[in-house]
């Protein structure tokens, strides 16, 4: 026996864009199967139709994992549905080797009628397990999903979470050989998600390979042994777990219209423009204007405003910063900002950020100027881009400065076994 | 194709009795539906006939046990022929993201099509016994007549299913079809005894089905027996043609269908 589980050869998968195209070509290759003919056609796009995936190989062997990312619609969902057989390429081969598991759709087949208990026992069966083997392992399933209290209860009644939990706990109780994951890792809680990895790790050491789809690139380079990234259901990257990353974080970015920080981009999202915030610039400590920084640089961020009226007093600014996925680096309070007290009729703002951790490619500043006193907004503007080059590490949100030691370890050690 | 069948009786029986259970467990009526229907229909026809509306020829048994027997035994061929379109369609989101036996949902359809004759039956034979009709010993062939009946269905649902999938035209036409036919065979009339209708009547296959299982169940000598042998032949051909298309058409119309 040979240890490759999956042999995927040039698979190509075909789409129509079209609903009632899609059926009336659903009824011809019905048909062309019929009478002996590859549905495929011989690989010609008919009207409408597009490649959802195209010319795809890789292997994947025992205990190995293959993560596969790309945008939504770059095709991972159609490559795993391939490769669990729901559906047939229109062109190249597919070998699958052992018993397939799937956790793409935890809890397909739970009635909201019937209790967990029942369920379980009908999920088993619809995976592939005897009402015996079912029987079994229900236990350790009720333990694992940590829902005893409910499991006489009707399903419709769970939260999603509890849901969610029950079927990947039957699912888990299959002991596949090959396992198709689609972004069910984000399930539940953090104890969960816990639990869930150390169940896979477990699969892994006995041999089972896997194809994990996510977005989450922390745990693509944690888990993944190979990485697959599609792009437009092309293959963009083959291969090399690190570097597929990075390519892959690269094209997200060049996606996003570049703007550089000018006052023209600077869109009003509201404000009595009592105060208007004219322009703003990124500067490096020297004070010299730049549009980039590195992780850990310090910097500062210059507002030049102007009061077209009456000068106001008892001004504050108020700063958001988010990264471009929306993340949070840093909110905002009452009691945040100072009170620059009395303005004059022009002049410039300037707020030092003292070595930025932050470790994405972009953050976004979010200004709002405002009365202290009374909360009226003068001037709220937003996405203010600064770039981030030279990301130290590849994942997490911030980076920081850490310093590393070990204080005699010998001692530490012997100190913990008699604490025990 | 043998083996799969196989490997999904169980999974099929799992299937049946998770919606068996779930139908009933949210009604308040309980198995009362599983016969209201024809028992409402017969109700209408004897109204009809009683009142002169429509004159029913003279019929072997007495009109109330003709009608009831037939509606009775149509319902069973209905849900039959229902069952597994409606069991395919229910299932989408599970074809579309769980590779299991696809057999299940067929066979899974036919149980629970047994389990709603069974109720229909027993309450049939208490309506027999009340009104003093013995079923006699034909009753002991009752089983296969009522097996053939469900066997056409199943044959006849599942050559519609690759394309009611598709086209939800099938779903809608279905009931329009099927109270159509029921006029071409005889539920609540007799056999006409000449004219285009009288031929109609013969060239259907469903009528030596149901005829036969009427005699069965009221204990009068089965009259169509060569029909019904010849019948039961071609619809267990049809079957296993059909069951072929189906397994060939499902993963292409999972992907028309994505679910």
């Amino acid at each position: 026996m040979t240890d490759t589980l999956i042999k995927v050869e040039n698979v190509s998968k075909k789409f129509c864009r079209s609903l009632k195209r899609s059926l009336r070509y659903g009824i011809q290759d019905l048909g062309n199967e019929l009478i002996g003919r590859r549905h495929g056609g011989n690989g010609e796009l008919r009207e409408d139709e597009f490649w959802a995936v195209k010319d795809v190989s890789f292997e994947v062997k025992r205990g190995e994992c293959l993560g596969l990312i790309g945008r939504n619609g770059a095709g991972k969902t159609t490559l795993l549905r391939m490769l669990n057989g729901l559906i047939k390429p229109d062109k190249g081969r597919i070998e699958m080797r052992g018993r397939v598991g799937a956790l793409i759709a935890l809890g397909a087949g739970f009635n909201p009628i019937l209790t967990g208990r029942e369920n379980i026992y009908v999920n088993g069966a619809v995976l592939g397990l005897s009402k015996k083997e079912t029987g079994n392992k229900i236990e350790e399933i009720i333990d694992f999903a940590e829902i005893r209290e409910f499991i006489d209860s009707p399903v419709q009644s769970y939260s999603a979470g509890m849901t969610v939990r029950l079927g990947f706990a039957v699912a888990a109780a299959l002991d596949p050989h090959i396992l198709l994951l689609d972004e069910v890792l984000a399930v539940g809680d953090v104890g969960f998600q816990a639990k869930c990895l150390n169940t896979l790790s477990d699969f892994r050491k006995k041999g089972t390979g896997f194809v994990l789809v996510s977005h989450n690139m922390h745990q693509i380079s944690r888990y993944c042994d190979q990485l697959l990234y599609l792009k437009g259901g092309h293959v963009a990257h083959c291969g090399d777990v690190e570097s597929g990353i990075k390519q892959f974080l690269q094209h997200m970015d060049a996606n996003q219209p570049s703007i550089e920080t000018e006052a023209t981009e600077w869109s009003r999202v509201y404000g009595s423009g009592k105060v208007i915030l004219k322009n703003a610039t990124f500067l490096d400590k020297d004070g010299l204007p730049v549009n980039h920084i590195r992780t850990g640089d310090t910097f500062s961020l210059a507002i030049d405003y102007e009061c077209p009226g009456e000068l106001v007093s008892d001004t504050i600014l108020d700063i958001v910063i988010r990264d471009k996925e929306g993340t949070l680096y840093q909110g905002t309070s009452a009691d945040y900002g100072v009170d620059f007290g009395l303005l004059s009729q022009a002049g410039r703002m300037i707020v030092t950020f003292e070595h930025m951790p932050a470790n994405s490619t972009e953050v976004q500043f979010f200004l709002t100027l405002l009365n202290a006193k009374n909360g009226e907004i003068y001037d709220w503007k937003r996405h203010i881009r600064l770039k981030i080059t030279n990301n130290a590490i590849l994942n997490g949100r911030v980076s920081l400065t850490v310093s590393w030691a070990l204080s005699n370890p010998i001692l530490n050690q012997l100190e913990h076994r008699t604490r025990i | 194709m043998f083996r799969d069948l196989m490997a999904s009786r169980e999974l099929a029986w799992q299937l049946a009795v998770r919606d068996i259970k779930a139908q009933y467990r949210q009604t308040a009526l309980g198995l009362i539906w599983a016969f209201i229907l024809p028992l409402a229909n017969t109700a209408a026809w004897l109204m009809i006939h009683n009142a002169g509306i429509v004159t029913v020829r003279h019929t072997d048994l007495p009109y109330p046990i003709f009608v009831f027997t037939g509606t009775m035994l149509w319902a069973i061929f209905m849900d039959s022929v229902n069952a597994p379109l409606q069991q395919t369609i229910a299932a989408r989101p599970m074809l579309a993201k769980i590779n299991f036996p696809r057999e299940a949902l067929v066979v899974s359809g036919i149980y629970q099509t047994l389990f709603n004759a069974g109720i229909k039956l027993v309450v049939t034979l208490a309506a027999l016994l009340i009104m003093g009709v013995a079923p006699g010993m034909g009753l002991a062939f009752f089983p296969v007549a009522l097996l053939s009946l469900i066997l056409a269905g199943t044959a006849l649902g599942l050559l519609l299913t690759p394309i009611g999938v598709l086209y939800s035209d099938i779903g809608k036409a279905l009931p329009l079809l099927m109270q159509f036919f029921m006029y071409l065979t005889p539920v609540v009339f007799p056999m006409p005894q000449s004219g285009w209708a009288a031929a109609l009547f013969q060239v259907n296959p469903l009528t030596p089905l149901i005829v036969t299982a009427r005699d069965l169940l009221t204990g009068m000598p089965p009259a169509y027996m060569d029909g019904f042998m010849t019948v039961n032949a071609g619809m267990l051909v049809l079957l296993a043609l059909v069951w072929v298309v189906y397994r060939a058409a499902i993963p292409i119309l999972i992907e028309r269908m994505s679910a």
